[in-house]
């Protein structure tokens, strides 16, 4: 075979599903499988979720016609839209499909290690650790360019807070969970406490963070998101491995050279740390992260690299279409993201109980 | 002969006794101890009604229920501290007898009102109620509160047993979890487009015995009188059920008609304790647990037992949210969860559930 050639690749496993490709060249040494059923998902979700984008970014009060969009945008424009494109739509729009990334990969990792399909970064204490700090920093008249900060130490302080409680001889996913809870009631009882404390003009701003907003971001706010995920999206990749090893079960997992408890703390970093960026730049949208690993799971099958990858653009289709919903469909009512991620929770949630029960 | 068998018969039964279940103790003992319990019981309403903002000896806190005088003192006690006693008596009592049921026939011991999501579908029942559809008189808004408990227990149960392995301890508490957030979101929703519902509602989220009158109480009492009743009534069958699906069908017990009594009476005891006095946190987790660490396992005392400490508990959380930022306060919603959640984490850490 000459340099450069890449090997003939052949299907591994054939079972609908599962059918992988092997890549393999000689040089760049390069060796991984490739499963076309997740690249052609992965695919058409970012198509999608760029569709959405640009169609978002074209309504509003002043609608920009498409081609003066993509002018705009790429900066070929004629400059009479650059103030609303690349000032107030571009930058959310961006920030809204980065938030939708992290928490869709969040959610992943969560409910990957917890081996539970119900576990969510939402509702073990990360967000809400973020809501007490952001809810005190706005009651208290504080500076609000500091808000994303004290979002994201919030829920980092709460994750850690979370694992040290968890930590018993190593960590296990239930416990985890359950600790989490309790330490999402704590925290949540913070917040309450914070809400009643305060005067009502103090306190109506900290609700409507509370809901999750993407209203008025802007570059600050994507270059935090951007930064985020650019520091922690290679971390999961490279930790998928461990992550597969984990989901086998602890002893097999030991048994087969894996470091468990290295590997749990490592995913609880980049899960949480993925979750914290996300609140920090729109505070907690919730169920994203919940719900959009089901639908990759249900697309592609167990969690694997691609997966994982698949239910970030997932996600971030996702929050874009909420977005899109939350500042048009009520026009001239402008929504609260959080408000409608929720909304879409609850049939989300009846529609996969039907599912799993008819599926047995 | 027959002394020397006696005397080896209760060597026997001593042996026996030492390796024999623990905490087999006598009915006399239990009895004497729920007698001392209503002391306890009376002493926290005592408790209750003479401290506060404004100091009044309990002389005279008694003296306002017996021999009213309009003085201001006993002003104070009859309007606003006797109506907080008592919706803290009930709703204590209600809460904490909700939770040993549940964790009875649940089997699971994270079980409680506020963890499996009934307080939080009561509460959106009621909050949709009241400030979308209108409905302001209590007895009204309660029936809201039984309807959104119960879907609320339904869901999460349904979820729960979703996908193999049925109901865990862990898929229950998630379950829960996730119906807490989702309700506590369409709460939200309504309150961020609302600023007048939110500074009017954001109190009574927070759980509070505090600011409401008697006709409340009054209205939401016969159905918890009705559920304490008939879950004493029932406390044989959570005996019965507490050993396992199996063994307390081939008893002869129809376990689904026990669960769904008890889901009824659950959703009763608790939907009334919301509309009573919001959604008051984890006296449903802690009072069992800490009853039954002291009595043993046995339901004929639980119940009881559990529906005196409770109040008490309730009642201490409530003085205490009095005095330690006074004059404001704390929401006795707020203690309880940060004294609640604490003993949930060390249950977790420190107590051998099946799958942890």
């Amino acid at each position: 075979m000459t340099a450069g050639t890449p090997l003939p690749s052949r299907p591994v496993r054939h079972d609908g599903r599962q059918q992988q490709r092997v890549i393999r060249t000689a040089r760049p040494p390069v060796s991984m499988r490739v499963r076309p059923r997740a690249l052609v998902v992965g695919g058409t979700a970012t198509v999608l979720a760029v569709a959405l984008a640009a169609w978002t970014m074209t309504l509003g009060d002043f609608p920009v016609p498409l081609g003066q969009l993509m002018a705009t945008t790429f900066g070929a424009g004629t400059g009479e839209y650059d103030f609303i494109v690349r000032t107030l739509r571009l930058p959310r729009t961006l920030a809204a499909a980065g938030v939708g990334v992290a928490l869709g990969t969040s959610g992943a990792i969560f409910q990957g290690l917890v081996r539970n399909p119900l576990v969510a970064p939402d509702i073990i204490g990360v967000m809400t650790g973020a809501s007490v700090a952001a809810v005190a920093l706005i009651v208290t008249g504080g500076p609000i360019g500091l808000l994303p900060v004290a979002a994201f130490a919030g829920a980092v302080g709460t994750t850690s807070l979370v694992y040290a409680l968890t930590w018993r001889r190593g960590i296990t996913g239930n416990r985890l969970v359950l600790v989490g809870i309790g330490v999402n009631a704590i925290m949540a009882a913070l917040t309450t406490f914070l809400i009643v404390r305060f005067p009502i003009e103090r306190i109506a701003p900290a609700v409507l963070w509370q809901a999750g907003t993407l209203y008025g971001r802007s570059w600050q706010h994507v270059t935090w998101i951007g930064i985020g995920l650019l520091a922690l999206l290679p971390a999961a990749g490279a930790l998928m491995p461990h992550l597969r090893a984990v989901q086998l079960g602890d002893e097999l997992a030991t048994a087969l050279g894996a470091h468990v408890e290295r590997s749990r703390a490592g995913l609880l970093v980049v899960g949480a740390g993925l979750a914290a960026v996300a609140v920090a730049v729109a505070g907690p949208v919730g169920f994203v992260a919940l719900m959009v690993p089901h639908v990759a799971r249900m697309l592609l099958g167990p969690l694997t690299g691609g997966v994982l990858l698949v239910a970030g653009i997932i996600g971030a289709v996702v929050v874009l279409a909420s977005d899109l919903i939350a500042q048009h469909a009520f026009s001239p009512i402008s929504l609260p993201v959080g408000v409608v991620t929720a909304a879409v929770g609850a049939p989300y949630f009846l529609f996969l109980l039907y599912r799993t029960n008819a599926r047995g | 002969m027959p002394v020397a068998a006696r005397t080896d018969e209760k060597a026997d039964e001593q042996a026996a006794g030492r390796h024999a279940a623990p905490r087999n103790r006598s009915g006399v003992l239990l009895g004497m101890g729920l007698l001392a319990s209503i002391g306890v019981l009376v002493l926290a309403a005592l408790l209750s009604l003479g401290v506060g903002s404004v100091s009044i000896p309990w002389a005279t806190a008694v003296g306002a229920l017996v021999d009213f005088d309009g003085s201001n003192e006993h002003l104070i006690v009859r309007s606003l501290r006797l109506p907080r006693t008592v919706i803290g008596l009930g709703v204590g009592a209600s809460l904490a007898v909700a939770g040993v049921a549940m964790q009875a026939i649940t089997r699971n011991a994270l079980a409680s009102p506020t963890i499996l999501g009934v307080n939080a579908g009561a509460s959106f029942a009621i909050v949709t109620a009241v400030f979308l559809l209108g409905v302001v008189t209590p007895s009204m808004y309660v029936w809201f509160a039984f309807a959104g408990a119960l879907i609320a227990s339904v869901a999460v149960y349904a979820i729960a047993t979703a996908g193999r392995g049925g109901a865990t301890a862990v898929k229950l508490a998630l379950a829960g979890a996730v119906m807490t957030a989702l309700l506590g979101s369409w709460i939200s929703a309504i309150l961020v487009f609302n600023q007048r519902t939110l500074d009017e509602v954001r109190f009574w989220l927070a759980g509070s015995l505090a600011g409401r009158d008697l006709a409340v109480f009054v209205q939401v009492a016969p159905f918890m009188a009705v559920g304490l009743v008939a879950m004493l009534a029932m406390a044989r069958q959570f005996n019965t059920i507490a050993l396992g699906e199996q063994v307390a069908a081939g008893l002869g017990q129809n376990t689904a008609l026990v669960r769904a009594a008890t889901t009824v009476l659950v959703v009763l005891l608790a939907g009334a304790s919301v509309a009573a006095a919001g959604p008051v946190a984890f006296i449903g987790l802690a009072v069992p647990h800490a009853v039954r660490t002291v009595i043993g396992p046995d339901h004929r005392w639980l119940v009881p037992y559990a529906a005196i400490y409770g109040p008490v508990l309730l009642l201490c959380a409530d003085v205490l949210g009095r005095i330690v930022m006074r004059p404001a306060e704390i929401q006795v919603g707020i203690i309880t969860a940060l004294v609640g959640a604490p003993v949930l984490i060390h249950l977790v850490r420190h107590r051998r559930l099946a799958d942890i």
